[in-house]
């Protein structure tokens, strides 16, 4: 159980890394999105134990263990909050691209000081 | 009477929604909405301060599904203090947009956007749990990184990249920490996080979380070594924006966020207090020194707001009653001078045809109105006696003498002076410049008579700022924020109280 939550925020070092280093805008974005996707599959496996179910109650259903759905409430959000996030920066990025003419960030510098 | 707290969501995303549908076909409609809705958010940040003057809360269950469970929107006497400052600065900044805006092709589009990122505000202000918050810190800010973009042109589209890909990782820290308080409190009502986490300087899961919401709230609040995006963005956006922003979204999603996180949920420690006391000696000094290379009016002003809001933090780091009420009070004027400066400087761009410090024609002789409100701005930032920022920072001086930290007392007298210094050599230029007919050809000769009213209301507001402190008058108002973060912790209890 605890090397899922290894691998879960190696994968938000991933797109950290991915953010910091990458100099397409393009690849930048997506570095975002896998930030996005880290935090999501976080609050997943907060939720999340071992053998247990969906919380859907009904006469004949007897429940011994269950996820807590709360945290799946707030990945539905972070996904919406993600998705129009990703559509600005992706409008913004489009937009630069054709003032510039390159995806390249280290060649988009008319702002100094 | 009702309640008024959800009114000061829905009323502005309700215009934001509004404007759009009807914009497009009858044109002036979205800054008449956009000043109506406005004049209405104004009225109802008033009432609210004066429902709450004997009980100092008040809360509101969405949906009547009472706290821990549901969603509640809560005001007490900070998050008040709050509102009205955001109302009234952003009230000032519509009228100013409506007149400005005529430049770009399509007006209602901004004006949708200022609603959004004004219910994004007043939704950070007034959400009582953790989640809530992200999400209306998210609505203010995509919508800002919108804003900043909105004339497309090729360093304005650089800026609001460069601010969307590091508030974008802001974020994402900040909802990484939430996860992890989550995990450890099984709760995000905030009064409720307090109760349940006893002892947060031991437990690990919240000090890493204290990190983290470090890390993103910081990177909102502009402090150095966030600030990177700042003086871009600021420069870069729509002049009302620029005063938005500058004014209004740091103070609301960094500061705001952050003393309400570390006084009232998790409480103060001395680590968080010595970790928040060198943000601000580090913000203040290197801003300044950033400030005197600046040739740019509104990049000049950008840094001198990474400078101010270290004051801020500065009070707040060290912690004591007076110290708090020094960054209190700094918070309120840097709010009401700083969107004076910034709508200044657009109409200085308007008269004079030029931000550039070098070419500047003289505006006091063009039009003596701007000249003289620049100045009153100008004069109360570098903290000349009878004007507000002279008091706050003088409070903000004596309070860490009073508090043992004399070296503390003295970077903030020394940046104080670094202030003058740099202001002087901004204004000589804009009041008095010899560029001449040469370079102020492009402008016009006049004051667009719409961008007087809020530089007068501005000043008049900067001048007479200090009756916040006279008792009988503003003195109440401001010791009800000021009570909220000395009682820290102990807030949590009384507002559960109320929410059972």
């Amino acid at each position: 159980m605890i090397s899922l939550y290894v691998l879960c925020m190696l994968l938000f070092l991933v797109g950290l890394y991915c953010v910091v280093r990458k100099r397409n805008l393009i690849k930048i974005i997506i570095g975002i999105g896998i930030m996005e996707y880290a935090v999501n599959l976080f609050f997943v496996l907060i939720g999340y134990s071992e053998g247990a179910r969906a919380p859907i109650f009904a006469a004949d259903q007897m429940i011994k263990k269950m996820v807590d759905p709360v945290s799946q409430a707030f990945v539905s959000t972070v996904i919406v909050i993600g998705l129009s996030l990703t559509l600005v920066l992706t409008a913004i990025a489009i937009r630069i691209y054709e003032k510039y003419g390159t995806f390249d960030i280290t060649k988009i510098n008319k702002l100094k000081g | 009477m009702i309640n008024p707290l959800p009114y000061l969501v829905i009323v502005p995303l309700a215009a934001g929604f509004f404007i759009p549908v009807f914009g497009k076909r009858i044109k002036p409609l979205g800054g008449f909405v956009a000043v109506a809705a406005m004049a209405a958010l104004f009225l109802l940040s008033v009432s609210t301060a004066y429902l709450i003057r004997i009980d100092k809360v008040l809360v509101y269950n969405v949906g009547r599904w009472s706290a821990p469970v549901g969603i509640s929107m809560v005001v007490d006497g900070l998050s008040c203090f709050m509102l009205l400052i955001v109302n009234t600065v952003a009230l000032l900044v519509s009228f100013y947009s409506v007149e400005y805006v005529k430049r770009y092709t399509d007006p209602w589009k901004f004006f949708s956007l200022f609603m959004l990122m004004v219910a994004g505000m007043n939704g950070v202000l007034l959400s009582g749990d953790l989640f809530n918050l992200y999400v209306f810190l998210e609505v203010a800010a995509i919508a800002a990184y919108s804003l900043v973009a909105f004339g497309v042109e090729a360093v304005e589209l650089e800026a609001a990249f460069k601010y969307a890909v590091m508030g974008a990782v802001g974020s994402s820290f900040i909802i990484l920490g939430i996860a992890f308080v989550y995990s450890s409190a099984s709760t995000l009502n905030m009064a409720d996080i307090a109760l349940s986490i006893a002892d947060p300087a031991s437990n690990k899961v919240v000090l890493f979380a204290s990190v983290l919401f470090l890390m993103g709230f910081g990177l909102k609040a502009a402090l150095v070594p966030f600030h990177a995006w700042l003086p871009d963005a600021h420069s870069s956006a729509p002049t009302p924006i620029s005063a938005m922003l500058s004014g209004l979204l740091i103070k609301v999603l960094g500061l705001y966020v952050i003393v309400r996180i570390f006084f009232n949920v998790f409480g103060m420690s001395p680590k968080i207090s010595m970790i928040l006391i060198s943000l601000a000696v580090i913000s203040m000094v290197t801003a300044s020194f950033l400030a005197f290379g600046q040739t740019d009016i509104k990049r000049l002003l950008a840094y001198s707001t990474i400078s101010q809001v270290g004051y801020i933090m500065l009070g707040l780091g060290v912690g004591t009653p007076l110290a708090i009420m020094g960054a209190l009070f700094h918070l309120f004027n840097h709010s009401i001078f700083k969107s004076l400066l910034f709508l200044n400087a657009g109409a200085v761009e308007e008269i004079g045809g030029t931000r550039d410090l070098r070419n500047m024609p003289g505006i006091l002789a063009r039009s003596p109105l701007t000249g003289y409100t620049n100045l009153i701005g100008s004069l109360s930032i570098c903290g000349i006696p009878p004007l507000g920022g002279f008091w706050s920072k003088i409070i903000i001086i004596f309070a860490c003498i009073q508090a043992d930290r004399p070296i503390l007392a003295f970077v903030a007298a020394a940046v104080s002076i670094m202030t003058l210094g740099y202001y002087f050599k901004a204004v000589t230029p804009i009041l008095f410049g010899t560029a001449g007919s040469s370079a102020g050809k492009a402008g016009k000769k006049r004051l667009p008579p719409a961008f007087a009213l809020p530089l007068v209301i501005l000043a008049l507001l900067s001048v007479f700022s200090i009756l916040l402190l006279v008792p009988g008058i503003g003195r109440q108002f401001l010791g009800d924020a000021i009570a909220v973060l000395v009682r820290g912790k102990e807030y949590a209890g009384i507002l559960t109280g109320f929410v059972k």
